[in-house]
C-alpha cells in the first residue's frame, strides 16, 4: 500500500517499515501510548509563568498548556500540559511540547511561527480528520503565549485570533 | 529477578493480551462453524441460480425456498413475508422508502395507497372534517409493487379543490408524516432524514433517561397523515429493548394506519423474533450480528404492506429485491438464526450473568464511571459505560493495545464529529458521551475475559485522567 495513498483516507495511517496498519503513525502512536511533558498531578500550575486553554467539551478535545519562560531571553525552559481528547490530540501536544522544548527551547516569538503542517510532518502524518488537532495545539500555544504578554505588560503583543 | 517463572495466571494474561478479548460482537460476530458448514455446498457444487428452469436452478430454488420457510418458521409468518436483501442497511432502507413511496398526498394528509379509502374513514368517522370528503389524489409516478406486480400506470384523479398549488407539488413529492424514535441507527435515521428534505413531517420521540420509548408518547405523535412508525427492537449502542409489542397495540388500536417498522438487527440473536406477537408490519434483521455472513439481510413484509423496490431489473424477491438471491449467504443466514434462536433461551442466561458481574465490577473499578441505558431492559450482551474525564477513542486505543477490543459512542471516532445521538438522546451529556465505552460479549466470552478487562481498565482510566485537562 502506498504510504501517501493511504495518509488522504479517512482512517488508518500504514506503517512505511512493516506495512502494518495502524490507526496512527508510529510517532504519533509513541506520544499517544507515552505522553511527553504533561503536568503531573503532583505540579503546581503556580510555578508557571502562563496558561492558555483551547477547545470544549462539546468537540471532544480541551488542551491546557502551561509555560516557564527565561524572562531575558524569552525561551521557552518548560511547555506542560494536559489535554482531554482523542489519541491524535494527545499525541499532537505531547509532539508540540518537545518541538518547543527540544535542544535548549525556541522563544516565544519562534513557536508562534509553529505551523500545524510542521507538527503533523514531526508526527509522521495524522488521518485527515485529525489534522483539526495539530491546529487546536498551535493555537492553545497561542493563547498560552498571550497570557504571557498579558503578564508581562506586553499588550501590543496579543495575538487576537481571527 | 527470575523470569523462569512465570506463574500460570500471567501466563494467560500474555495469551490473552496477543489472543486477543474481542468485546465489539455488536459490531459484528464471526461466522459460527455450523453456519460456515452448512453454506459449503452452495459455492461450488449447488451454484445454480434459482430462476434456471434446469436442474441446477431448481436445487438452489429448493434451497432458497427451504431457507426462506426456516425463517419464516421463527418469524412466524408466512414464506412470502421475506425478502432477502444485501444486508440490514439495505432491508432498512428498502423499508424506509419503499413505504413512504406509495402514499396519496394531499394537503400534508397521507395514507398508503391501498388503503386510503379505510384509513380516511377510520381516523375521522363520518369523514365530519369535511376538506377529506373533496380533495384531488396525485400518485406519485412511480412502480408499486406486490407480487411482482411492476405494470401500475400512474394514476391521477382530480377533484374541486383549493389546495391545488400544494398537491401539484405533491405530486412530484408525495409527503406525509413520520414517527421515530431519537436513538434509531443511522441506517433508518438517514434515509428519514432524507425524507424529511425532500417535505416529509417528522416527530423524533424522546427517549428517557434508560432510552426507553412510551407507547403513550406514540399514541400522541400519531396523525392522520402518519405514513411510517420506526422504533427499533433493541438499541445497538446502549441495548435497551424497546417495548415494540405495546407500541404496535396503541398504533392499531388508534385505527391508524400507519405502517410499523422495527429495526431488529441488534434483537435478532437474543429476543423473541415472532412477528405476530410482535404485531410489526416490516422487521429488519441480518446476519452479521448473528455469527451469520456478512452482507446479507431480510426484510419481513405483512401481507398487504405495499413496498416499492429501492432496485429494479429481473424481479426476484417478488419484485422488492431483484438480483440473483446470494444462495449461500441465505442459506448461511437462515442457519445461523435458527442456531441462535434455539440456543438463545441457555446463552441469554450465561450472557446476563456475565454482563450484570461486569457492569457491577466496571462501576466500581474507577470513581465517576456510570451506566448508560437500563439496567434490566438490555440486550443480555450489552454494557455501555461511560467514564468521566477521558475522551472514549483514547480509551478505545488504550485499551485495543492490551488485546481488548471494545467501541466508543465518541465524536472523535465517527466521521461526522458528533457525540453519539443515542447517548444524548439519553439526556447525557457531551462529557459523559465523549467518555462512552461499549462492551459487548459474545459467544465465545468467558468470565476470565472480562476479568482480564477489569484488571487492565483502571491503569488505563487513570492514565488518561492524569493527562486529561478535565478534573473530575
Amino acid at each position: 500500500m502506498d504510504e501517501k495513498k493511504n495518509e488522504n483516507l479517512e482512517g488508518d495511517v500504514t506503517n512505511q517499515h512493516t506495512g502494518e496498519s495502524w490507526y496512527y503513525s508510529d510517532i504519533a502512536k509513541d506520544h499517544f501510548f507515552n505522553p511527553r511533558n504533561f503536568l503531573a498531578d503532583d505540579e503546581n500550575e503556580e510555578d508557571y509563568d502562563a496558561m492558555g486553554m483551547i477547545g470544549n467539551i462539546a468537540c471532544g478535545d480541551v488542551m491546557k498548556m502551561w509555560l516557564k519562560i527565561e524572562p531575558k531571553t524569552e525561551r521557552i525552559k518548560k511547555l506542560k500540559w494536559r489535554t482531554f481528547g482523542c489519541g491524535s490530540a494527545i499525541a499532537t501536544t505531547s509532539m508540540f511540547s518537545v518541538i518547543v522544548t527540544e535542544n535548549g527551547g525556541l522563544t516565544i516569538a519562534e513557536a508562534l511561527k509553529i505551523t500545524p503542517q510542521k507538527v503533523t510532518e514531526r508526527l509522521g502524518g495524522l488521518p485527515n480528520r485529525k489534522i483539526h488537532c495539530a491546529v487546536l495545539a498551535c493555537r492553545a500555544f497561542r493563547k498560552a503565549a498571550n497570557d504571557y504578554f498579558c503578564k508581562t505588560g506586553q499588550e501590543k503583543r496579543i495575538i487576537k485570533e481571527s | 529477578m527470575n523470569n523462569d517463572k512465570i506463574s500460570s495466571e500471567e501466563k494467560l494474561r500474555l495469551l490473552r493480551r496477543g489472543v486477543g478479548v474481542y468485546l465489539d460482537y455488536a459490531a459484528t460476530t464471526p461466522l459460527d462453524p455450523r453456519v460456515k458448514e452448512a453454506m459449503e455446498p452452495y459455492w461450488e457444487e449447488e451454484y445454480g441460480n434459482p430462476s434456471s428452469l434446469h436442474k441446477k436452478g431448481r436445487r438452489a430454488k429448493e434451497a432458497l425456498d427451504k431457507a426462506r420457510s426456516t425463517i419464516a418458521g421463527i418469524l412466524n409468518c408466512r414464506a412470502e413475508e421475506i425478502i432477502f436483501t444485501g444486508g440490514g442497511t439495505e432491508a432498512l432502507n428498502l423499508a424506509v422508502f419503499g413505504s413512504t413511496a406509495n402514499v396519496f398526498a394531499v394537503d400534508g394528509v397521507a395514507s398508503l395507497d391501498s388503503r386510503s379509502e379505510t384509513s380516511v374513514n377510520e381516523s375521522e368517522p363520518g369523514g365530519s372534517s369535511g376538506r377529506r370528503t373533496k380533495r384531488d389524489y396525485t400518485r406519485r409516478d412511480l412502480p408499486l409493487t406486490q407480487g411482482g406486480d411492476l405494470s401500475n400506470p400512474p394514476i391521477k384523479i382530480s377533484i374541486d379543490s383549493p389546495l391545488s398549488s400544494r398537491i401539484n407539488r405533491a405530486s412530484f413529492f408525495p409527503t406525509g408524516h413520520i414517527i421515530i424514535s431519537k436513538i434509531e441507527h443511522h441506517a433508518v435515521l438517514r434515509p428519514i432524514e432524507a425524507l424529511g428534505k425532500e417535505g416529509w413531517e417528522v416527530t423524533y420521540l424522546d427517549v428517557d433517561e434508560y432510552g426507553l420509548i412510551n407507547p403513550e408518547d406514540v399514541k400522541k405523535a400519531l396523525r392522520p397523515d402518519t405514513v411510517l412508525v420506526s422504533v427499533m427492537y433493541a438499541n445497538n449502542e446502549i441495548g435497551t429493548i424497546e417495548p415494540i409489542v405495546e407500541i404496535a397495540k396503541v398504533i392499531r388500536d388508534s385505527g391508524n394506519k400507519a405502517v410499523f417498522l422495527t429495526d431488529a438487527c441488534q434483537a435478532a440473536g437474543a429476543l423473541d423474533m415472532d412477528t405476530q406477537k410482535l404485531g410489526v408490519d416490516l422487521l429488519a434483521f441480518n446476519g452479521s450480528k448473528i455469527y451469520g455472513p456478512k452482507g446479507i439481510g431480510c426484510l419481513y413484509v405483512k401481507k398487504g404492506i405495499k413496498l416499492r423496490p429501492l432496485i429494479l431489473g429481473g424481479g426476484q424477491e417478488r419484485g422488492l429485491r431483484s438480483g440473483t438471491e446470494n444462495i449461500p449467504a441465505i442459506i448461511g443466514l437462515a442457519k445461523a438464526l435458527e442456531l441462535a434462536q434455539k440456543e438463545r433461551g441457555t446463552e441469554n442466561k450465561r450472557l446476563i450473568d456475565l454482563r450484570d458481574f461486569f457492569i457491577n465490577k466496571a462501576l466500581k473499578c474507577a470513581p465517576k464511571i456510570i451506566l448508560n441505558g437500563h439496567s434490566t431492559k438490555r440486550l443480555p450482551n450489552n454494557i455501555n459505560i461511560s467514564v468521566l474525564g477521558v475522551e472514549g477513542e483514547a480509551l478505545t486505543l488504550y485499551l485495543d493495545n492490551e488485546g481488548i477490543y471494545v467501541s466508543t459512542g465518541s465524536a472523535c471516532t465517527s466521521a461526522s464529529l458528533e457525540s453519539s445521538h443515542v447517548l444524548l438522546a439519553l439526556g447525557r451529556s457531551h462529557e459523559e458521551a465523549h467518555g462512552s465505552l461499549r462492551f459487548t460479549l459474545g459467544r465465545k466470552t468467558t468470565k476470565e475475559d472480562l476479568e482480564y478487562v477489569l484488571e487492565i481498565l483502571p491503569g488505563v482510566i487513570e492514565k488518561l485522567r492524569k493527562i486529561s485537562a478535565i478534573k473530575i
